[in-house]
């Protein structure tokens, strides 16, 4: 991969906000050369999406987040990726993953209280015909969400001047 | 009744000699000061990656706070003979051409003390880390300053060592890349100075703690240069490329004779390096890569953002390829490094350190570190444009 090409989604992926003009001073490209390479990597997939990670809490909005744990049998002719489209189109459902392990496909679901999720899983997912059996685990808390913590430690403080 | 006594009386004649630090003063000033942005820190904005705090705790949790052999853990110093055989091809005996010092600091002082008879030059170059010079004159020498220049980037050129080469001419003090300037060494360069090295044969002393933070090219340490290995000790450290600096922990490299020197005062200074920090430092060559390039590229955005940002409000900058200081030219203000900084410190509070601290050829120059946050980074060029524009 080129360095600059890197660079800057190293910035982009810790800061979707950061604008080209900031991307060209960190890269000593210019703003065109900045804007010209992420359209490239928009269009060619390689950046998928730009999010924000929100504390929904702070503004007393208390969603509940569940992971679930799937088992499920494969027809025949048909892979994970067909049971995969059934569960990833519900909106309650903001991750789906193929896992490795005990179980065969985990994901995070999000409702407005603990009753509404179980409901969805209870009625939607379990009911699937290749859903073997669910997990539900209830998120207590998140202390970090892809890659950011969300309530950091107060940082240590250097001395001002130091050789 | 016995006499009353006047201690300083009892301070030895060679303290007198060393000149006094020009940032103490600096200290004072920025003290008591609220809203400070501060520029002037040489050390990393990062916390040491969490494996290699949580490989120390464990040791401490296992009991691990012994005494270590006074070269260091065997185990780091065969990790650190096979991290430079991989990078360099370079070849050093773990068992007799390694020291594992308390920091880089540490190195400098015995590996001076080891090699320095009294009465003896020990060319220094300068602008450079405030160190040598006290040191030198603490080991008995005499220190001969060479200046580099903007023009060639801080690089040192043959042309300006060969006339501070003299018949009493013991070593000289290398530290590329460089703390204040960002400089860094071309291999065209080096290969003349070692030229110069064998024809008046010299010792080198070279301090490469900025050896990782090398944004273009590859470094090149002295010890890599033909017929230079054993006329130099390479001192190292893990500070700058791990972000350890208060774990206080450095290497030397060098010929036996000269390792075994430095051993002996070591030995008895210090006896060994912490053996926490020695564990950690194990840890950061075993597992530490992806970090400490995350670290670098990091630096090196930062280092693109602040000389963009100090050519645009009208202060020289050339682009420097390592450590991660830049080094403006402030002179065509019309004030000199010292007042600019005092003024720059107490009109819009931020803290740069005026280059003629690091010797001389630092005077009309200001070491800015960027190992600062963005915000911070921002923040001090927007600051350093409104009082350039004051002006």
């Amino acid at each position: 991969m080129d360095e600059k090409i890197r660079h800057i989604l190293e910035i982009l992926e810790n800061d979707a906000r950061a604008s080209p003009d900031e991307i060209a001073a960190l890269t000593d490209m210019t703003a065109q050369e900045v804007s010209q390479a992420i359209a490239k990597l928009e269009e060619t997939g390689v950046i998928r999406h730009y999010k924000t990670i929100i504390d929904w809490d702070l503004v007393g909005e208390n969603y509940v987040y569940a992971v679930i744990e799937l088992k499920v049998t494969l027809e025949r002719n048909q892979g994970y990726q067909v049971i995969a489209e059934r569960i990833y189109k519900f909106p309650e459902v903001r991750s789906v993953r193929l896992l490795s392990g005990d179980y065969d496909i985990s994901l995070t679901v999000r409702g407005r209280s603990m009753k509404d999720v179980a409901f969805f899983v209870a009625e939607k997912i379990a009911t699937l015909d290749q859903v073997q059996n669910t997990a539900t685990h209830f998120v207590l808390k998140t202390y970090k969400e892809d890659g950011v913590i969300l309530h950091e430690p107060e940082a240590i403080k250097r001395l001002p001047v130091s050789l | 009744m016995r006499p009353p006594c006047d201690p300083s009386k009892f301070v030895a004649e060679i303290i007198k000699n060393v000149p006094p630090s020009g940032i103490r003063r600096f200290f004072d000033l920025v003290s008591g000061l609220e809203d400070v942005i501060s520029l002037g820190v040489g050390e990393p904005d990062f916390i040491t990656p969490w494996h290699i705090r949580e490989m120390c705790i464990h040791s401490l949790e296992k009991g691990q706070t012994s005494y270590t052999s006074n070269y260091g853990l065997p185990e780091l110093r065969d990790e650190l003979s096979r991290t430079y055989y991989r990078r360099y091809g370079l070849d050093y005996d773990p068992a007799s051409e390694i020291l594992v010092t308390t920091g880089v600091s540490e190195a400098i002082d015995i590996a001076l003390r080891a090699v320095v008879n009294p009465g003896d030059e020990v060319i220094v170059v300068q602008p450079a880390y405030v160190a040598y010079v006290p040191a030198v004159v603490l080991a008995g020498g005499k220190p001969v300053i060479v200046s580099t220049h903007r023009d060639d980037e801080f690089r040192l050129t043959a042309e300006v060592l060969k006339p501070a080469i003299t018949s009493k001419t013991r070593a000289i003090v290398l530290n590329f890349p460089n703390n204040p300037t960002g400089a860094i060494m071309i291999r065209e360069d080096l290969e003349d100075i070692a030229d110069l090295v064998a024809e008046h044969d010299l010792f080198v002393i070279s301090d490469e703690v900025y050896e990782c933070l090398t944004y273009e090219g590859k470094h090149i340490p002295f010890s890599s240069l033909e017929g230079m290995k054993e006329r130099t000790v390479m001192l190292n450290g893990f500070s700058k490329a791990y972000a350890m600096t208060g774990l206080r922990l450095g290497f030397a490299m060098g010929a036996p004779e000269i390792i075994r020197s430095m051993m002996m005062i070591h030995q008895y200074s210090m006896l060994c390096a912490p053996i926490t920090a020695q564990i950690g430092a194990l840890e950061a060559l075993r597992n530490g890569n992806d970090e400490m390039e995350r670290m670098v590229r990091e630096y090196d955005r930062r280092r693109h953002f602040v000389v963009r940002g100090f050519n645009r409000i009208g202060l020289d900058c050339f682009t420097p390829k390592g450590a991660f200081y830049a080094f403006p030219y402030v002179g065509a203000t019309g004030l000199s490094s010292g007042e600019f900084s005092e003024r720059l410190l107490n009109e819009k509070r931020v803290v740069a350190i005026p280059g003629d601290v690091f010797g001389e050829a630092g005077e009309g120059f200001l070491r800015c570190a960027y190992a600062a946050s963005m915000d911070d980074l921002k923040k001090a060029i927007n600051r350093m444009g409104e009082f350039v524009d004051g002006l």
